[in-house]
């Protein structure tokens, strides 16, 4: 049996089908918000954000020309509310945040005891990555995007995709040898 | 000395392919060109195997972050309402072809993780309902579902396993002659009526039967 593809659903909300808003909804919400999440650090406003950004779906639906495919175009579209919220939090708090996220690996007795389990050492150092780190993380390992639809999503072009990533991976091996794994590499 | 300066340039290409490699996502060219390149280079590989691992916890960290709550979606459908839209063309209703868009929409990671599923699975359910709902409603209504409107001839409220698929829901409602006239509310529970003229007895025995089937229905009441 032929599953209703993205693009069609796509084609019905453009005429105002709302069932099919609900299942797009259905697809695609959950990684859209974790997607968001992991930016925004704030259930309760990545949660305000994916109405946002399925509520542009639905205003905009009609002029989806299909350059991208539609979960690529979800997360650019989620990824540009959520640096909007962003800015609207002073650089103060957002540096605040992304220091403790690190520097709580050393003297945090949680993080001593999670030494001992080095999948939960490398979570944690995923964690303390600055927001541009683990947004490129995310996008690869976990939402399995392309070079080419990172380079969509984030908008940057697809060299400065691969170096962006090779960093991440390199200062995820630094603070990894910062928590005490050493992985010889880079 | 040239041959290792003209290499370098090439292994480093391969090493930042790596992360699309383990994740799939490389194309033929790139892929058959890094699986070459680790066939030939076992520090390439171990780095294949330094990459797969920070993709299984980032995958995890991930799959941690749980689901959005219901008010989301809530949210979402208030402001769609509205808004408003033009009105939509009805369109033949292909419930099957829709109930394996639902599923085959989710990947199988995302239903791997048992709270994180039951959770999408849930919501899943509500939104086959809402489809199995509209069934047969005039023109005018088809386009404008409400998650919880006024009931009428209501019979039971029922709310379904979050184990059970949907294809398990809908055999289930058709086995019984029901079908859901409201929900899902906020506790997740729908409002269902039976099709065609039944007497109080019989809406009591069609709930007992519905009650044993604890495999699809957590909870049934008559209303």
């Amino acid at each position: 049996m032929q599953a209703t593809s993205d693009e069609e659903l796509i084609g019905r909300i453009a005429s105002g089908d709302r069932l099919a808003m609900q299942v797009l909804f259905a697809r695609h919400h959950v990684r859209v918000y974790r997607f968001v999440l992991r930016l925004v650090r704030d259930e309760s406003v990545a949660e305000d954000l994916i109405s946002e950004v399925f509520l542009d779906v639905w205003r905009q639906a009609g002029r989806f020309e299909g350059r991208s495919a539609v979960p690529t175009w979800l997360l650019a579209i989620a990824r540009f509310k959520a640096l909007t919220a962003l800015r609207r939090k002073p650089d103060e708090e957002l540096d605040e945040e992304a220091a403790a996220a690190i520097e709580d690996q050393s003297d945090d007795p949680e993080v001593a005891l999670a030494k001992k389990d080095k999948s939960a050492v490398i979570r944690k150092c995923l964690e303390g990555l600055s927001a541009e780190h683990r947004e490129i993380i995310d996008l690869v390992y976990y939402h399995e995007k392309s070079v080419e639809e990172v380079a969509q999503i984030v908008g940057i072009p697809e060299n400065t995709v691969k170096t962006r990533m090779f960093y991440a991976r390199k200062r995820l091996a630094e603070l990894l040898k910062a928590a005490g794994i050493e992985r010889g590499w880079p | 000395m040239n041959a290792v300066s003209k290499e370098a340039p090439e292994r480093q290409e391969i090493e930042t392919l790596l992360p699309w490699h383990a994740a799939g996502t490389l194309s033929r060219r790139d892929r058959e060109k890094v699986e070459r390149a680790i066939a030939n280079d076992s520090e390439l590989a171990r780095h294949l195997t330094l990459v797969r691992e920070e993709q299984q916890e980032t995958i995890h960290l991930n799959e941690s972050l749980g689901v959005p709550s219901a008010r989301a979606m809530e949210k979402l459908f208030a402001a769609i309402e509205a808004e408003g839209a033009p009105a939509p063309v009805r369109r033949s209703f292909d419930l099957v072809g829709r109930l394996s868009g639902f599923i085959s929409g989710f990947a199988p990671r995302t239903l791997a993780y048992g709270a994180a599923a039951a959770a999408i699975v849930l919501f899943l359910q509500s939104a086959v309902l809402i489809e199995v709902a509209m069934k047969g409603q005039p023109d005018s209504v088809v386009g404008r579902p409400e998650l919880a409107s006024a009931p009428s001839n209501v019979h039971a409220a029922i709310r379904f396993s979050p184990q059970a698929t949907s294809s398990e829901i809908i055999s289930f409602l058709n086995a019984h002659g029901a079908e859901v006239v409201v929900g899902p509310r906020n506790n997740g529970s729908f409002d269902i009526r039976f099709t065609g003229d039944v007497s109080k007895d019989e809406v009591f025995r069609k709930v007992q039967r519905m009650q044993s089937e604890t495999k699809v229905v957590e909870f049934i009441a008559t209303k």
